[in-house]
């Protein structure tokens, strides 16, 4: 079966709510603010193509602990789509000017409500050869954590609250993956 | 006048999400913000980055009825 294409995609979610989405199937990337449950294995299929041997994924999904202690049942991520997917546009590119091997770039994240085990961003990076598509996607997601308008709010049985993890916004050329804190 | 746009913890401690704000440089409106809603949103400003049209801005840049100035606190995505 063929690869969903990014206007196929629209169009599916278009029937539920208002989609957009800054990229096309003429885009090299595909990067989207997304209300709906991301689907991996469709992102995927989207990246991989005949001329890359090599295809990373990350999947940050909403997860139980935090550090204020409470056991999560929920999260809730806010952002202004505008926004969030110009940065993720610049994360791409700055991806493609470290590692110019790359071939396509997927950054998916989501907002409003993500239960428990569902992922609230997705990275694909296709490549000829693993070496730069673990690179690239390592500085992919350390890039989405600290540049791109993004704010989570932790929900446990009785209360919630912003996330105490928060930290302060960076340009994407500034961002060093290696140093990058790993609470995520 | 300019549009400001308060996001995450900022729209929470605002009350609102969207705005109409007087004043003539990004300092002034965000000062204007914060004399109608208060201390809360004081406390959330004094750690938030202020983005003019989707770019990072400065205090004494100068802002008009078509620009949209964002109080962007900080982040916690992924």
């Amino acid at each position: 079966m063929s690869p969903i294409t990014v206007r196929e995609w629209v169009a599916a979610k278009s029937g539920h709510c208002r989609v957009r989405v800054v990229s096309t199937d003429r885009s090299p990337d595909w990067v989207a603010i997304s209300p709906f449950v991301l689907d991996t294995h469709e992102l995927v299929a989207w990246a991989t193509r005949p001329d890359c041997g090599a295809v990373v994924t990350f999947v940050g999904t909403a997860r139980t602990t935090s550090t204020t202690g409470h056991e999560i049942l929920e999260l809730e991520y806010e952002t202004d789509p505008r926004l969030a997917e110009r940065r993720l546009a610049e994360v791409t590119a700055e991806a493609r000017a470290r590692w110019p091997e790359i071939r396509a770039v997927v950054l998916h994240h989501r907002i409003g409500t993500v239960h428990l085990t569902e992922p609230a961003v997705v990275v694909v990076v296709a490549s000829p050869h693993r070496g730069e598509a673990f690179d690239a996607a390592r500085f992919c997601i350390d890039a989405v954590k600290r540049t791109v308008p993004m704010w989570k709010r932790e929900v446990w049985r009785g209360g919630s609250a912003w996330s105490d993890e928060a930290i302060d916004i960076v340009d994407v050329v500034d961002v060093n993956p290696r140093a990058t804190e790993e609470h995520a | 006048m300019s549009r400001i746009l308060l996001l995450g913890p900022a729209r929470e401690a605002a009350g609102v999400r969207e705005d109409e704000i007087d004043g003539e440089t990004v300092a002034e409106v965000v000062a204007a913000a914060v004399a109608r809603y208060g201390a809360d949103f004081e406390a959330i400003v004094a750690v938030s980055q202020l983005w003019v049209n989707g770019y990072a801005a400065t205090p004494t840049q100068r802002v008009g009825p078509a620009d949209e100035v964002a109080v962007l606190p900080p982040i916690s995505g992924g």
